[in-house]
This record gives C-alpha cells, structure tokens and sequence, in this order.
C-alpha cells in the first residue's frame, strides 16, 4: 500500500457518507429553495417571510434556545461537579441524571404533557390538595407563557444529560495538580471553579453549546405535544409547509433558514470559545 | 522566620502506613532535602506539609503557627510541582501573577514582582506567551518564578527537576542553588536522586519505608551514615559490607584480616568501607577481580571478596586483569561499622 493513497483511502467511507447522506440533500433542497420550474427565484423565501406566522416562528425558536441552552450549561456544570467529585456513588449518580437521554423527544413532550394537561398530574395534586377547584387549562392559546415554560421544563429535563456528560468527560481530562496549585497559590474552591475548572474546560463547553444549540433550534417534538401549533416553531413551520400546504419549496426555504442560524451559532461559539495558540493542555 | 516542625506526623492510606511517627525539625532558611527511592514517603511529607494531604496523625508547625488544620492557602507556603503544573490557559506573565492576583496586590505591585522574578528566572522575554508555546525547562523557570513571586517564607520543591534532560537538569541545579539561598525563604526539596540532593542540601533527611533513616549535612550523611541503608543508597558506587566476628584478642575478624573494631561492638557487627578509601598494599582483603570499568580519573574494580561482591576504585594507572589476585587495605579512619541486628551505625 502507497503511504501517499492511505489518508485517502481511510478517510474514503466517511466522505462517501457524508457526500450522499449531507451534501446531496443538501444540494437537493438548496435546489428546491432557490428554483421555480428550472430557474434561479427567491419567491419561495418572500412566501416564507411573508407569512404572518414566519417572524413569531423565528423568534419562538430562538428565544426558546437562548433561554434553553444556557440554562442547561448552568445545570450541567453543576451536575458534573457533582458527579466529579463523587467517589464511590459516581456512575450510579451519572446513569441517573442520563436516563432522560434514553427516551425520544415525543415520549418526553407526552411525559410533560401528562403533567400539565387539564387532567394531568398537576391539575390532580392542585385539586386534591384544594389549592384550585376545578383543574386549569395550562396548555391554552391564552396562556402563550406557560406553555412556553412547560416547552423549557421539558427540553431542561430531556437535554441537559448530554451537555453534562460532554462535561463530565472534560473534566476529567484536567490534571489533578493543576487545582493543587491554584490551591496552594491562593485560591478557594470559588476561584478554583472559575480559575481552573472553567477555563480548561474551554473546548468541552464549546462542543456542547455547539451540539445543544444546533438540537435546540431543531426542538420539534416536545413544542408539538405540549402545544400542537399555538407555539409556532421553524421545524413544526417547515413540517407544516411540507405535509399539510404541500409547498415543499417553502418547506426547503424554512430548512435553510435553520441552517444557517445553526451554522451562524456555530461560528459565533467557535469564535467566542476559542483556545489561543499555545495554550492548550 | 519560618521555622518548620513536624511533630509525630504519621499517615496512612488505608492498610498502608506510608509514615511512621515523623519528627523533624527545618531551621528558618535551611534547605532541606527529602532523599529516598519512590515509596519511601517523601513526597506524602512534602504533601502534608504543604496541606495537599492531611496527616493520620502529629502536627506540623510553620514559623510559630500551627498549620496541620489549614488549607494550603493559609500556610505561607510556595510550591513547584513535578509536573510544573505551569496553567496552559494562561500566559507565563499571568502564571506567575496567579498567587499575587489571588492576595488582591494592586497591579503595580504584581507588575513589579513578575518582572523582577522573571527577570530572575530569565524569562523576561517569555511573558507574552502560553506554556504550550514553551520548552520543558522554560515551563521549569516559569513554575519556580511563580513561587518565587509570593515572596513565601517556604518554599516546597517536588522533584523539580526529575522531567529535563540531564545538561538541562545540571544547569538549573546550580541556578536553583543560587537563587534560592538569595530568596532567604527555607526550602525543602523533595528528590530520589542522591546528586542532586547531595549538591543542593544544607541538610539531607534520608528516607526509607515510612521512617527518617537520618537527617545531617550531606558530607555527614555521606560519610559516617547512621544505618545500614544510607550508606548502601548514597554514594555511587554505595558502600561495600562484609560480616565481621570478634576474635579472642578484642579484634574484629574480616573476610580473614583482623580490624580494630569499636569497644562498644557485639559479638558479630558488619563491616563497611566506601570503594574510594581502599587502597592496594600487603596485607589486605584477599580479593579476585571481576570486572575492571576504566573510568578515566580512576578505575571501578569489581571484585569478589570472601565469595561476596567487592568494589574499590583505584588509581587508573594500576594494571589489572580480570582474574587477578588483589590485596586491598581499608583506610582505618574510614572504616564504619553496623550492627547486623538493628542495622544501625555503631562506634
């Protein structure tokens, strides 16, 4: 074997993959976004942002991401330090706090959507401990909020697992004589954290916003079973134009645009979080 | 003033007793060597004193104050890890600023101190730049300024210098040396390697299974070791011994010489002699050459004494076969004695 061809040769079935499961898609529906019968048009994006529903969409998914996927690097930082500095019970602790990874978005939406609907769990505990008479209508078009707030509950609970095993595992690879000399030279368990843990943990935490942020603004299921259509978002829209208007070139339009808000945030963590040359461990 | 006591310190890792019963006293500005072959102990001591690792038992005492109950920040102390320990994520400049940034010094003064210990270290030039950017012994220099820079009335050595390379090792030695008997701060220097221990100490602690087997200047330590096991580990090559019995006249009996032995000697004792303090003449150990290892200044003989491994080094220009018959002499004033029981040094 040539060591020249090898690399290529190796490097052969994850291209082919990604060439006919990616990139060919890709081209496909940037072909159906930006075409009407064999020529170039932006009519399908001025359809889509024309749309009354289009800005609410857009905004819905966005803000349900920057609310979502900081709270869940919050969380998980905590949890991991929890799991870090457990010594006999860790991977008991750790398969806990992973069980919601095993379950589908949907099933996780319908868990919630047990608790919160008029007959679900909440309702019962409220009435039968006769804080309300009758159950609450949670889930109505009235109340956009709670809705909105049972969408993050719901993404909290199925998500924030992935971002703190990500963590978990970087935390892990930080050498144990680095906190011996930030303790030594002065710092408490507060400036430790800070000082140490969150700066070497740089490249874990851009990996997770990156894969957190790009899922969040694909969140689909859960808004579908705790909302159906009153809390509109870019993947119900872009299922919606497909399936029901039938207008898959709108539809490809919407896939775009989640596209390049994913690519947008990806950029923005590379950017932010980024290592200086040199200094890594 | 930073005198350190250590007082009946004793730690255990579960089953394992890694100390027994420590005492130890380091005079304010001594430079204190823990010498002894991994395991022995030295750098749990090391740990302990520094608060990384709390002690089964005793106390430790630093300038005055106890400190076996306060974290490592409360102590006064400086370390310089084995590993470095140089933070990656930040520059060699904010490394070594790390501790004065955490007193809350206002900026001048942090700017002073990094300055003037780079400056020190000469490292001046490297302050822009991360420790990924940086050789081994830069990363060395940069972790010994950051200690420095605290201005600690102790400064705490792990095997600082066991990761460079032998010239590297050799030239930071001498710079250490310099450096630190200028910073007047007391230092202890943990090491496994007896050159390095011997050319650093004020006084070398030499450590075997948990216990402080002696603690005195290096050419004591060197010359009259307290037991068995320091003259077996210092010195390169190490002691030799043979067994010696008490004759009818008082006199000890030695692979079939007779030695004047000391009054307060048993019935059986163990004789020792560095190879450098053997010389060839009449009426000596009866000894057959094994290996001869020319050496340049002299000449390694490794012979067999009595059935038992014998080394003498001797003037190069002496011509010796392997094969050959020698008669070695002891120096009388060199020779050292050893109880075979307690293994310790008997006079």
């Amino acid at each position: 074997m040539n060591s020249k061809t090898l690399p290529y040769l190796l490097l052969a079935p994850a291209t082919i993959f990604l060439v006919v499961f990616f990139l060919w898609p890709f081209l496909q529906i940037a072909w159906l976004a930006f075409t009407t019968e064999g020529g170039f048009t932006m009519q399908h994006f001025q359809t889509m942002a024309g749309n009354w529903k289009f800005w609410p969409t857009f905004w819905n998914t966005v803000i349900l991401a920057a609310i979502v996927v900081p709270l869940q690097l919050v969380m998980a930082l905590a949890m991991a330090q929890v799991v870090a500095k457990l010594k006999t019970t860790r991977n008991t602790i750790l398969y806990i706090f992973t069980i919601p990874l095993g379950l589908s978005d949907l099933a996780a939406g319908i868990i919630w959507l047990a608790i919160f609907e008029q007959s679900g769990f909440l309702n019962s505990m409220l009435v039968g401990l006769g804080v309300v008479d009758k159950p609450i209508l949670f889930l109505g078009y009235q109340n956009l909020w709670v809705i909105f707030i049972a969408v993050i509950l719901a993404e909290l609970w199925r998500a924030t697992a992935i971002v703190m095993v990500i963590l978990v595992s970087g935390m892990g690879l930080i050498p144990k004589e680095y906190y011996e000399a930030a303790e030594v030279f002065g710092a408490g368990p507060w400036k430790r954290f800070v000082k140490v843990t969150l700066p070497m943990l740089k490249p874990s935490i851009q990996t997770a916003m990156i894969l957190r942020t790009i899922a969040a603004f694909e969140v689909f299921a859960v808004v579908v079973a705790l909302g159906g259509t009153t809390l509109p978002v870019l993947v119900g829209e872009t299922f919606n134009w497909q399936f029901a208007l039938n207008d898959r070139n709108v539809a490809a339009a919407f896939a775009l645009v989640i596209l390049a808000i994913s690519i947008a945030a990806t950029l923005v963590f590379l950017r932010v979080l980024r290592t200086p040359k040199g200094a890594t461990l | 003033m930073a005198e350190i006591l250590i007082k009946g310190v004793a730690k255990s890792f579960g089953s394992f007793t890694a100390l027994h019963s420590i005492d130890l006293t380091i005079a304010d500005q001594e430079f204190m060597v823990l010498l002894g072959a991994s395991g022995c102990g030295k750098t749990t001591l090391l740990r302990i004193i520094a608060g990384l690792e709390s002690p089964t038992q005793g106390e430790v005492w630093i300038g005055g104050k106890r400190v076996d109950q306060l974290p490592p920040r409360e102590r006064g102390i400086a370390m310089v890890f084995q590993n470095y320990a140089v933070f990656p994520h930040l520059t060699v400049y904010e490394n070594i600023a790390f501790g004065l940034r955490m007193k809350k010094l206002p900026q001048a003064e942090v700017d002073t101190r990094v300055k003037r210990t780079a400056e020190l270290m000469h490292i001046e030039q490297l302050l822009k730049r991360y420790s990924g950017q940086l050789s081994g012994g830069q990363r060395q220099r940069v972790a010994v300024a950051r200690a420095l820079a605290m201005e600690p009335d102790v400064i705490l050595m792990d095997e600082p210098l066991s990761n460079l390379d032998a010239l590297l090792r050799l030239e930071m030695r001498a710079e250490l040396k310099g450096v630190l008997a200028n910073s007047k701060t007391t230092t202890i220097y943990v090491t496994h390697d007896q050159v390095e221990a011997m050319s650093l100490a004020d006084r070398i602690s030499v450590m075997n299974g948990g216990h402080i087997v002696q603690a005195a200047s290096p050419v004591e330590v060197y010359r009259n070791p307290a037991a068995r096991f320091v003259g077996s580990f210092i010195g390169n090559p190490p002691m030799n011994f043979l067994p010696a019995a008490r004759n009818g006249d008082g006199r000890y009996q030695v692979a079939g010489i007779a030695l004047d032995g000391p009054s307060s000697g048993g019935a059986k004792l163990e004789f020792a002699i560095r190879p450098e303090d053997l010389t060839i003449a009449a009426g000596g150990l009866k000894a057959t050459a094994r290996v001869i290892e020319p050496l340049g200044a002299h000449t390694l003989v490794t012979s067999e004494v009595d059935g038992k491994l014998f080394r003498a080094v001797l003037d190069s220009d002496l011509k010796v076969a392997p094969g050959d018959e020698l008669s070695l002499v002891p120096k009388p004033d060199r020779v050292r004695w050893f109880d075979p029981e307690t293994t310790r040094a008997v006079n």
